[in-house]
């Protein structure tokens, strides 16, 4: 399973790649596995104001569907045009082009409070697989 | 997910084979067993275009043995089992007193005083207590020998390819629902050509050791034929395309095999009694307040297990087992739905239009009636 060093990461499997005050956000490895073969995303759209640890879109697979949940506050600048089209994305290259959406940061530069390190991250899905 | 150490679920013959594969294992009726071995959806099309692999050894196989076999299972099932001649197979149902289904059942007469009653995992030991009951004092004996068998299937239009290179058994004389004792890669097996998945196939029965040569003879064999190991996601995914009932979500003690549209298996001119007779012959007369549909989503989001059917905004049934189907390309269903409902969605068929929808976590969202199965296997010529 791959978690990037450089990437911050949510305990409900989003990943956040932070560069000029903006996020782009994505669901982990672990994740898609755990998920299977992605058919459809919900992600939120353009403008919108969201708010971290709300729920804002949905990934949907073969056998499930779960929540995706904002990382951060902010607006949503972009949403990953390609994903509607290629679903798969997000399983063949989830911190690529699997990426879903991008927030401008309320917090600037900073990063956003409540993310997770690689390690940490990587030590809370080594838990869940107890 | 399973924790793979967990003593408590029990294990396949094959789950070092799956080990090395790869799989994402997963807990099914007791049992760990392989969910994926890569794209569940790339194992869905092999087995629709060229063949898939399945390891089912978890489900239930009990030996009914003795001179009063054929008149046990007449009793307890509602098939005739004794008509079935032997080296043929049929799929039926044991029913509770009221008709409610305890499983569904493939039989396979294998002598004339011997037959194979193969049970889903889940159900196995109910199926094998009530066997045991319904056989008292009948000249039969009822074993459970899941232990004794590793169960390998092989699905899909190169299956039968594939299998005649690894056997001199005349594959043509082994026809739909029929079982023959054969010799596969070294191994004595009973090859049935049955499947779950809605193209042709097998199901080999062999012993638990020998279960493991065989995968890897059959997975070299099929290496020209484009076979890959398939998990059981697939394996719902195909049987939900071929319109096949899942005990548990289609099938269930409270549904008569009628409200499944499967009272074709009931045999009411058979000579006896059966448990389940009376309450299943009223049931067969009776008007049904119920029927079983099949539903395609107009949008991409799928409807799934335990979701609300709407009927001009109005709840009217629910959905039993929902997917998005790789071969129509769009999410299906089927579900349980009010026959006034159905009835009236029938005859609006083209009006009905934004009628008809399915509740999917809040939202409204289209759906049409379509025939049972989604998926039909092109005939062969």
């Amino acid at each position: 399973m791959s978690v990037p060093e450089e990437l911050y990461y949510t305990a409900e499997h989003e990943w956040v790649a932070i560069s000029d005050a903006t996020a782009r956000v994505g669901i982990t490895d672990y994740a898609q596995r755990a998920l299977g073969d992605v058919v459809y995303v919900t992600a939120p759209a353009q403008g919108t104001r969201v708010t971290a640890g709300d729920p804002c879109g949905e990934v949907e697979s073969t056998k499930s569907v779960s929540d995706i949940y904002c990382p951060a506050d902010g607006e949503v600048t972009e949403v990953n045009p390609e994903i509607d089209e290629d679903p798969g994305l997000v399983n063949s290259d989830p911190y690529g082009a699997g990426w879903l959406f991008k927030i401008k940061l309320d917090s600037g530069d900073q990063v956003p409070p409540g993310l997770l390190s690689a390690t940490e991250y990587t030590a809370l899905t080594a838990e869940a697989q107890q | 997910m399973p924790d793979p150490q967990s003593p408590a679920l029990r294990r396949t013959p094959l789950a070092a084979v799956h080990a090395g594969l790869g799989a994402t294992m997963t807990e099914f009726a007791g049992w760990l067993m392989p969910l994926r071995y890569g794209s569940e959806t790339a194992e869905h099309n092999a087995v629709r275009k060229a063949a898939g692999l399945f390891d089912l050894s978890h489900m239930g196989e009990l030996m009914i043995t003795g001179d009063g076999a054929a008149a046990v299972l007449d009793y307890a099932l509602v098939g005739e089992a004794s008509a079935i001649k032997p080296g043929r197979a049929r799929y039926t149902m044991i029913c509770a007193p009221d008709g409610g289904v305890i499983d569904d059942l493939i039989v396979y007469r294998l002598a004339e005083s011997q037959y194979l009653v193969v049970a889903n995992a889940s159900n196995a030991a109910v199926v094998a207590a009530e066997l045991a009951e319904r056989s008292d004092g009948r000249g039969a004996e009822v074993r459970d020998r899941t232990a004794d068998y590793a169960l390998i299937a092989v699905q899909g239009p190169r299956a039968a390819a594939i299998v005649a290179s690894l056997t001199s058994t005349d594959l043509d004389q082994v026809r739909y629902y029929a079982s023959y004792q054969a010799t596969i890669a070294g191994s004595e097996a009973l090859l049935a050509r049955t499947g779950y998945t809605g193209e042709d196939g097998f199901e080999i029965f062999v012993g638990p050791q020998e279960a493991a040569p065989l995968w890897e003879a059959l997975t070299e064999a099929g290496r020209g034929f484009g076979l890959v190991p398939a998990g059981l996601a697939a394996r719902d995914s195909l049987r939900l395309e071929a319109g096949m009932p899942l005990y548990g979500n289609e099938l269930g003690r409270d549904v008569t095999p009628y409200d499944a549209r499967l009272g074709r298996v009931v045999n009411l001119d058979k000579p006896g009694d059966f448990v389940g007779r009376a309450a299943l012959a009223e049931r067969a007369q009776a008007a049904p307040t119920r029927v079983l549909v099949g539903l395609a989503g107009q949008t991409r989001r799928v409807p799934r297990h335990g979701y609300s059917v709407l009927w001009n905004g109005e709840p009217c049934g629910t959905v039993t087992s929902g997917a998005p189907s790789p071969t129509l390309g769009r999410p299906i269903a089927m579900a349980y739905v009010t026959a006034e409902m159905a009835a009236e969605a029938r005859s609006a068929a083209g009006t009905s239009q934004g009628r008809l929808a399915v509740d999917i976590r809040g939202s409204a969202e289209p759906a049409e009636l379509v025939p049972l199965p989604f998926y039909k296997r092109p005939t062969p010529n």
